[in-house]
């Protein structure tokens, strides 16, 4: 295989001074991503995942070891810096969605290439409504963020994760806050764009979904404790169909 | 990140928040207004008390003899008989500054018309006297040139004599009035002019011949004064630097020698008032000016409530790219919208205002164009200033702790 490596982290450590005390979130992690990967990530809470999704996201630096996004160093480069490859390189979906409050569903899309000047008004406007399409959203165009269900909001946010062509998209507990048939709904849309060859890494306490993913890490107090490649993947699509229609649907 | 980008994105910020919007703009509309209304006022007056100068006549020159001594001893000036009548008559012909001058000799004493006498004093002018002095006669008319050369015994009076000495409203037109025994015939009334701002009565004069004044009354050559009117407001300088210049060639007076003439002009009173009515201008203008500022404290407040509340967007629009600056801008641009458009209408407001204080309440307004600039300018510098500070705390949010405010 020579496809390229997406993320390559190497010996990252993170360290918060809380106090007097010195807390080691991570204790020198290593792995690496390879482009069209569906990875989850998991792990108890006060396992170092949160940590590590702010340091993959690069909204955070390690205090040391090297990380690498699409072969960028990100240690050493400044807030606005790491602004910009925010925008170019990263899509983030988060567990309460996060849209913006009476806005409709495609500008809420538009807002990632509202901070890119090289995207024009009509370009910006074009790829916004094409991911929202994408996510099955097309006739919801103009739909504020209060108009919709929260299956619908997570799909505009996943849309939002798309416009700009991300080289990950990472997602934060992205089903956390849907039913058990809505979860599923937004897993098969991940498995589709997985399926198109994205990359994906999914932050999850839920051992469930590791199942409809390639790849599954597992941290515990700072460490990669299991890195283990899923050859069995479940299809979101089937556990969707056994499971029955919500009766207010 | 580009500038209208920016705009397009603090302009949603706002129509999403209109009320708020709006209530945040009020402070700046009430501190506009009241800038370009109180300084309105404050300009309305400086300019109806220079209208009233110049009612009196703002070009006036004023020449009375002065400087003399005598053993040390300064004269009282009109007891000084230097200012003769050929001075004047040189003046006349030789100053080109001058629009109208005339010689100026006054004698009091009891003015008697049948039963009624007043107190006042005759003042013997020459023609140019009314123009100078900017009077006019609403009933007969003026003495005449032929009237000078004969030193006729004919006079002008005031409306306070009028009424004093003829009270039962009868014409004084044709009468004869005596003054220290002497009879004048009453040839014109003056138009009223009421007190000027000094508290003088302007109608209590009478005006005769200055050669009447000078040969049958006080029998004598030297002048009291001469009284002239510059060109225009601005060719006073040129005008008493003229009048200077020859007077001191007609008195011989060498270049070392001190002037035997003391020349004034209500320049010296305008300015003097102009500063009164500026201070006033000034005190309602920081009155104002406060207003303004606590108009601004009030963007400040809004803008960093709306900081805080919207706390997860700025983490939300961080987290997708944008770098402090872009969320700097944003928050400064809203405080800047606000401050101008609350400007704009401040501007429209405060012009109607005056407008309103014009038609309603009957005083001198007058809009200036450089309050209106000023406060405008005043008003978007406030939206900046004060939009800054939590724009830039804004801007310092750390994206993660954003996300996760609660």
């Amino acid at each position: 295989m020579d496809k390229r490596k997406v993320i390559e982290l190497q010996d990252i450590r993170r360290n918060f001074q809380v106090g007097d005390e010195v807390v080691h979130a991570l204790r020198g992690v290593s792995f690496s991503i390879m482009e069209g990967e569906f990875v989850t990530i998991m792990g108890t809470s006060g396992s170092g995942k949160s940590t590590l999704l702010n340091i993959l996201g690069c909204l955070d630096t390690p205090t040391s070891g090297e990380y690498l996004l699409d072969g960028i160093p990100v240690r050493t480069m400044s807030k606005s810096q790491r602004a910009r490859l925010r925008n170019r390189k990263i899509g983030f979906v988060f567990q309460n969605y996060n849209l913006l409050p009476k806005t409709t569903a495609v500008e809420n899309v538009e807002l990632p290439l509202m901070y890119n000047s090289r995207v024009s008004t009509s370009e910006r406007r074009k790829r916004a409504v094409d991911a929202l399409v994408a996510v099955g959203l097309g006739d919801r165009m103009e739909h504020k963020s209060n108009q919709m269900s929260g299956g619908q909001m997570q799909r505009v946010a996943i849309a939002r994760a798309l416009v700009n062509d991300p080289a990950v998209i990472l997602a934060d507990e992205a089903t956390g806050n849907l039913d058990t048939r809505t979860s599923f709904e937004i897993l098969v849309l991940f498995q589709r764009l997985h399926a198109e060859g994205r990359t994906i890494i999914f932050v999850t306490h839920n051992p469930e979904i590791a199942q409809y993913s390639s790849r599954n890490i597992r941290l515990r107090d700072g460490h990669v404790i299991e890195d283990t490649v899923n050859t069995r993947i479940l299809s979101a699509q089937d556990t969707l169909s056994s499971i029955p229609m919500n009766e207010d649907d | 990140m580009n500038i209208t980008n920016l705009f397009k994105i603090a302009f949603k910020a706002l129509v999403n928040n209109k009320m708020r919007a709006f209530l945040t703009m009020l402070g700046i509309i009430i501190g506009v207004a009241s800038v370009i209304t109180m300084i309105a006022i404050g300009q309305g007056s400086k300019k109806s008390i220079s209208d009233q100068i110049s009612e009196m006549g703002s070009n006036i020159i004023m020449i009375h003899p002065g400087g003399e001594r005598r053993g040390g001893v300064r004269m009282d000036p009109s007891e000084m008989q230097t200012l003769k009548l050929e001075n004047y008559q040189t003046l006349r012909d030789e100053c080109i500054y001058l629009s109208g001058i005339s010689p100026n000799v006054s004698s009091s004493g009891q003015l008697i018309s049948g039963n009624n006498n007043y107190p006042s004093s005759v003042t013997g002018v020459g023609l140019d006297y009314l123009n100078i002095r900017q009077l006019k006669i609403s009933d007969g008319e003026m003495f005449t040139e032929n009237d000078i050369h004969s030193s006729a015994k004919v006079c002008v009076i005031g409306k306070t004599i009028a009424d004093n000495l003829f009270p039962d409203g009868s014409d004084p037109i044709g009468k004869t009035i005596r003054f220290n025994q002497v009879p004048f015939r009453v040839v014109g009334v003056l138009e009223s002019k009421g007190y000027n701002s000094m508290g003088m009565d302007q109608d209590d004069i009478v005006l005769a011949p200055y050669t009447t004044v000078m040969k049958r009354l006080l029998a004598v050559t030297y002048l009291e004064g001469i009284f002239a009117s510059a060109l225009s407001e601005d060719m006073t300088d040129y005008a008493t630097e003229e009048i200077t210049r020859i007077l001191r060639r007609e008195h011989n007076l060498k270049d070392g020698d001190a002037d035997d003439f003391d020349i004034r002009s209500q320049q010296e009173l305008s300015e003097m008032l102009n500063t009164t009515t500026d201070l006033m201008t000034t005190l309602l203008a920081c009155i104002a000016g406060i207003s303004l500022v606590v108009g601004g404290i009030g963007i400040m407040n809004i803008m960093y409530v709306s900081v805080t509340e919207r706390t997860k967007e700025i983490g939300l629009r961080m987290s997708v790219g944008a770098r402090g600056m872009d969320i700097l801008s944003q928050f400064l641009i809203e405080a800047i919208l606000i401050s101008i458009t609350g400007g704009l209408i401040g501007v429209l407001i405060g012009c109607g205002a005056s407008f309103a204080v014009k038609w309603i309440a009957h005083w001198p307004v007058y809009i200036q164009s450089w309050s209106v600039i000023l406060s405008f300018a005043v008003c978007t510098l406030t939206g900046v200033f004060f939009g800054w500070y939590p724009a830039k705390k804004a801007s310092d949010l750390d994206p993660i702790d954003a996300l996760r405010y609660e």
